[in-house]
């Protein structure tokens, strides 16, 4: 992998991270409404997906979606628009936080319900097949997911079918406030694909290039034809489940312990040792970055509400007389 | 002009549009090899192929979430939920995303999507299998509902549905397959959102839709003996409601019943009943009458459950009470 | 932390408002933008919305309470954030506080409704349809002399029809045979005057009792602005119809154009000749009337003037009113043509020049080169403010108006 790769990746990275800060700063102001699910600390798990997935894959995740929604390559600008409601957001202010998509950059939202995008995501690769495109659908979704019958739904009729889609499961240790230890049958989850006859392997979600060269490796499989194959991908969020959150399930001390080794500071260090860029090439690109942050929120903040007419637009493709 | 049943004209409808459109597919429980458990698809897998007639696993969830996934990958799929009852399975599917994805994202993603279900009780299945819950499918806005009331209106709808490209819940009645009725030959559409005048009158307006038509036309004639002439007018979508013809009828006869087969309670006559006070107060002559089924969960004994449903005698009295 | 919602400024002479009800409560979780109580200005009633997230801490002012603006009414704060009170007001007394932005009107003004009740005052309640009591109330009947035959002795369309049909002339006197046991005494309604009417009556009073005006009418000679106006309309669709009034706005702004001290206001020893050509158009609701203004109406077009009134006559319906809408006029028209009103007079808006009061287009029989024919003629009354115009000013204004309303081409 060339060097440019390295920095793109670790720009990526760092780009998600100041945006999530910045969003919690804004939603403490009032600025940003509703729920807000912060990506920070599983960075690397978006980053190596898409850093690994070819155009036509296609890319489906739940809520916390905000990491996706930079890596597929919508501007920060016009996620922090998006974020505070505004015309300009991807989602014309309509959808928020949750509900982040780009249909153009193949990425199907941002879901709220928990695992209802599963067989979403099934159908999106049953389409693929019948219509022979050579996409993988790549569905993203946290392991408390993996409890909800959507889930079962899903990936059985993935498999019976042979569709083309790569599961891939972020186990954050914490479905909202519950661990896996608590909540699902069988600890890791990767047993529960096993139980449905699907490879499976698990992946050190801090480390990006581990993330990015997995997911690389099983999007090749299943371009061939191998059918559905799943990741648990481990990881942890720095921040609560969502803004909120009081925290009361896990202690300060873990937490603190996964910062310190966090997905960032790791690549950074990598970076450096391999010799790959200078720590002033990495100071460069945070203040890029940092730059591009402060001119996304100028432009969310700047930007126009969308016109009261919004309200009633695209209810349906074909539109009707209000009732 | 043929006479077919509604089996048929929804067999055909099916048909004609797979023929048309490489892109329309069917995927449901047994609507393959079994060749669909109410017989409409028989012959389809043949035909079609099995990439286009699908057999699923019992997992409506998956259907729904797949068909909508299939659809905004750019397919055209019919989904089969083999009775509206198993609907609640897929419930999050149904409201919740295939209702909302085009709004909640901006406009950017369409759904041609097409569920068909049916519906209705009266053959002794027991409770969970009997129902007529179509008021809260037509309560989201998002979701467009159908539900034809004549074998011609089933095979024109069915087609403007699966050529639409927006998410259409598509009613049927498991009870009436066999009705027949006349049918146009030939490339037939009917809009969808437009009522229809089924029957002309001067007394009083009979709003109703799906199997409760034909039960409103039997009332019509055997009112029309005593002197009464009843207007029957068929809703045949219920979301988006075309409340016009309803609301000039009722102007003219001041007089309404809407007649239904689901309960009373939070009904689609609730809404027309609502809309005609709102729009039409000064024109009342008498408070709006309701034909429903008794708020009961039907029983599997067949003259408790017959008293439950509504019938062709409660029309009538219903007409009569409302005119009194 | 803890916020201050403060008594916001609505409107440029806006110097108090009635906190008419708190909608958010005391304890509440609000969010920014939720809607925190219903203001009554002299204009209208608005809703004001929280600039703020948290919970409503404290009401600082009990419903109903007058207060000026920039009077704290409300504190926000965090959830479980301890507030001293009297600290936070004493730095809020200090200037430069950030008040909330103009929010929209949101009380409903309702249209006022059709007379459906039964004629007359009867304290007895008489079951009747609503489809009998219009039939009735229509052909002038009283209820109490009908006698029911619907389900409990409901009223019902066939009783008042074969009312009718059995009595000869059903007008309430020839009832009084029946009726006349039944006289019935009549109760005083006591209606409390609200805000906008008081408003409105201390302003007419000011403007009658100290401004010296005179009026002047002239008769228009309007055929052609009316098939004008017909041929413009047939190529416009429903929406974008134009009315008799928005020809009226647009020649007045530019006949204005020419007579600067009818577009003027006096304040203390001077005559402020206006720079912009304002135009209010009175428009009536339930509890009064509101001026709604096109600025700079000389300036725009026909269909500009007819799209702009109709998007703010609607807001005003809905009880959405702007402020940017009724403020800021410099010359006022009253148009009562739709009553078939022959003239009549306006009382000048304070602190505005003059006002024309129009009265509706009628055919009538005119003379010309010693015939009599049949002609459109349209009257317009102007009242104009004696200290600051005068008679042969205003009549001069009134021909050269005719220039526009006469020759409608000029309009375009």
């Amino acid at each position: 992998m060339d060097k440019k790769s390295y920095l793109e990746l670790f720009r990526q990275m760092v780009l998600i991270r100041r945006l999530e800060e910045n969003a919690a700063e804004l939603y403490q102001k009032g600025a940003i409404g509703g729920f807000l699910h912060l990506y920070i600390g599983q960075e690397a798990v978006s980053t190596g997906i898409i850093a690994a997935r070819k155009a036509q894959d296609r890319v489906i995740t739940a809520y916390r979606d905000h990491g996706v929604a930079i890596n597929v390559g919508i501007p920060a600008k016009v996620v922090m628009a998006e974020l505070l409601g505004k015309e300009t957001g991807c989602s014309k202010g309509k959808g928020g936080s949750m509900h982040m998509a780009d249909i153009e950059k193949n990425f199907w939202g941002g879901h709220a319900i928990v695992g209802a995008h599963l067989p979403i995501a099934s159908g999106l690769a049953l389409a693929d097949k019948v219509q022979k495109k050579d996409g993988v659908t790549i569905c993203m979704f946290g392991e408390g997911a993996t409890n909800i019958g959507f889930f079962h739904e899903a990936i059985n009729i993935a498999k019976a079918w042979n569709l083309p889609v790569l599961w891939v499961c972020e186990n954050n240790r914490y479905g909202m406030g519950t661990s896996p230890e608590r909540a699902s049958a069988v600890s890791p989850i990767i047993q529960k694909a096993c139980g449905y006859g699907m490879p499976a392997y698990d992946v050190d979600g801090m480390n990006v290039l581990d993330v990015q060269q997995t997911v690389s490796e099983r999007l090749a499989e299943i371009r061939e034809g191998s059918g559905p194959q799943f990741l648990e991908v481990c990881t942890y969020r720095f921040r609560g489940h969502s803004m909120g959150d009081p925290e009361r399930y896990r202690s300060q001390e873990e937490v603190k312990k996964f910062i310190e080794n966090g997905p960032i500071d790791r690549f950074q260090k990598l970076i450096l040792k391999e010799g790959i860029a200078a720590q002033e090439e990495l100071d460069e690109i945070m203040a890029a970055v940092e730059k591009e942050i402060d001119e996304a929120v100028t432009f969310a903040k700047e930007s126009p509400e969308p016109p009261d007419e919004a309200l009633f637009e695209n209810i349906y493709v074909e539109e009707v007389e209000r009732g | 002009m043929a006479v077919i049943t509604m089996r048929e004209a929804i067999s055909q409808a099916l048909w004609e549009e797979m023929e048309r459109d490489q892109k329309v597919f069917i995927m449901g429980e047994e609507v393959g090899v079994w060749g669909g458990t109410y017989a409409v698809t028989k012959g389809f897998l043949d035909h079609f192929g099995s990439e286009r007639v699908r057999d699923t696993p019992i997992a409506e969830a998956a259907i729904v979430g797949a068909a909508i996934g299939s659809a905004l990958g750019g397919l055209r799929p019919v989904a089969e939920l083999m009775t509206i009852n198993f609907a609640f399975v897929a419930m999050d599917h149904i409201v919740n995303e295939a209702a909302k994805l085009h709004y909640m994202f901006g406009g950017q993603m369409k759904l041609p999507l097409v569920i068909r279900t049916p519906g209705g009780g009266g053959r002794q299945l027991g409770a969970t299998h009997s129902q007529t819950p179509d008021a809260i499918f037509a309560h989201f806005p998002g979701l467009k509902v159908v539900a034809p009331g004549t074998p011609a209106d089933a095979k024109g709808l069915l087609k403007s549905a699966i050529r639409s490209d927006d998410p259409i819940f598509f009613i049927e009645n498991a009870t009436v397959y066999q009705q027949r009725g006349e049918v146009p030959e030939g490339e037939l559409l009917i809009p969808i959102g437009k009522s229809k005048i089924q029957r002309e009158g001067a007394d009083v307006t009979i709003v109703t839709y799906s199997k409760m038509v034909s039960y409103s036309l039997k009332a019509a004639a055997e009112l029309e003996k005593e002197d009464i002439s009843a207007e029957v007018i068929d809703l045949r979508t219920l979301r988006p409601l075309d409340l016009e013809p309803i609301i000039a009828s009722f102007k003219k006869t001041n007089h309404a019943v809407i007649a239904e087969e689901g309960w009373r309670s939070y009904g689609v006559g609730s809404e027309i009943a609502a809309r005609i006070y709102e729009q039409a107060f000064d024109y009342l002559d008498a408070p709006i009458q309701r034909v429903a089924q008794k708020e009961v969960p039907l029983p599997y004994n067949r003259r408790l459950e017959q008293m439950a449903l509504p019938q062709v005698a409660d029309i009538v009295n219903a007409v009569k009470e409302v005119l009194r | 932390m803890a916020n201050i919602v403060e008594m916001p400024k609505l409107g440029f002479d806006m110097a108090e408002g009635t906190l008419v009800s708190w909608i958010a409560e005391e304890g509440q979780d609000i969010t920014k933008g939720d809607v925190l109580a219903d203001i009554e200005t002299d204009k209208a009633t608005v809703q004001v919305e929280s600039s703020f997230t948290g919970i409503v801490h404290k009401h600082l002012v009990e419903e109903n309470k007058t207060i000026p603006i920039g009077t704290p009414i409300a504190v926000i704060a965090d959830k479980g954030e301890d507030v001293d009170l009297e600290a936070l007001l004493k730095q809020a007394s200090k200037p430069d506080k950030p008040s909330s932005p103009p929010p929209e009107t949101a009380s409903a003004e309702k249209q006022p409704a059709p007379q459906l009740q039964n004629t007359g005052t009867d304290d007895e309640f008489i079951k009747a349809s609503p489809l009998a009591k219009k039939i009735a109330a229509d052909a002038g009947i009283k209820l109490s002399s009908i006698s029911g035959t619907g389900p409990e002795g409901r009223i019902v369309k066939r009783d008042v029809e074969k009312h009718l049909s059995d009595s000869p002339a059903p007008t309430a006197k020839t009832q009084s045979v029946k009726t006349e046991t039944a006289i019935r005494q009549g109760e005083d309604q006591q209606i409390p005057i609200s805000k906008l009417r008081a408003a409105i009556g201390r302003r007419m009073v000011t403007s009658h009792t100290t401004i010296p005006d005179f009026t002047i009418t002239y008769s228009y000679d309007v055929e052609a602005l009316i098939t004008m106006r017909q041929q413009m309309n047939a190529d416009r669709a429903d929406e974008e119809q134009l009315s008799v009034n928005d020809f009226i706005v647009k020649a007045v702004a530019l006949a204005l154009r020419d007579y600067p001290n009818l577009n003027a206001s006096i304040s203390e020893e001077k005559i402020i000749r206006h720079g912009n050509i304002n135009i209010g158009n009175a428009v009536a609701v339930e509890s009064g009337l509101l001026t709604i203004v096109v600025n700079n109406a000389d300036q725009k077009s026909l269909d500009q003037i007819g799209h702009e009134i109709s998007t703010m006559a609607g807001r005003v319906r809905a009880g959405k009113v702007n402020p940017d809408d009724i403020e800021g006029s410099t010359f006022t028209i009253s148009n009562l043509g739709m009553f078939n009103v022959h003239d009549f007079t306006a009382i000048i808006n304070p602190p505005e020049a003059a006002i024309l009061a129009v009265a509706s287009a009628q055919e009538t029989p005119i003379i010309e080169n010693g015939n009599v024919l049949i002609g459109w003629r349209m009257k317009a009354t102007i009242a104009a403010d004696h200290r600051i115009t005068d008679g042969a000013e205003a009549a001069q204004f009134m021909r050269h108006l005719s220039t526009f309303l006469e020759q409608p081409w000029r309009l375009i």
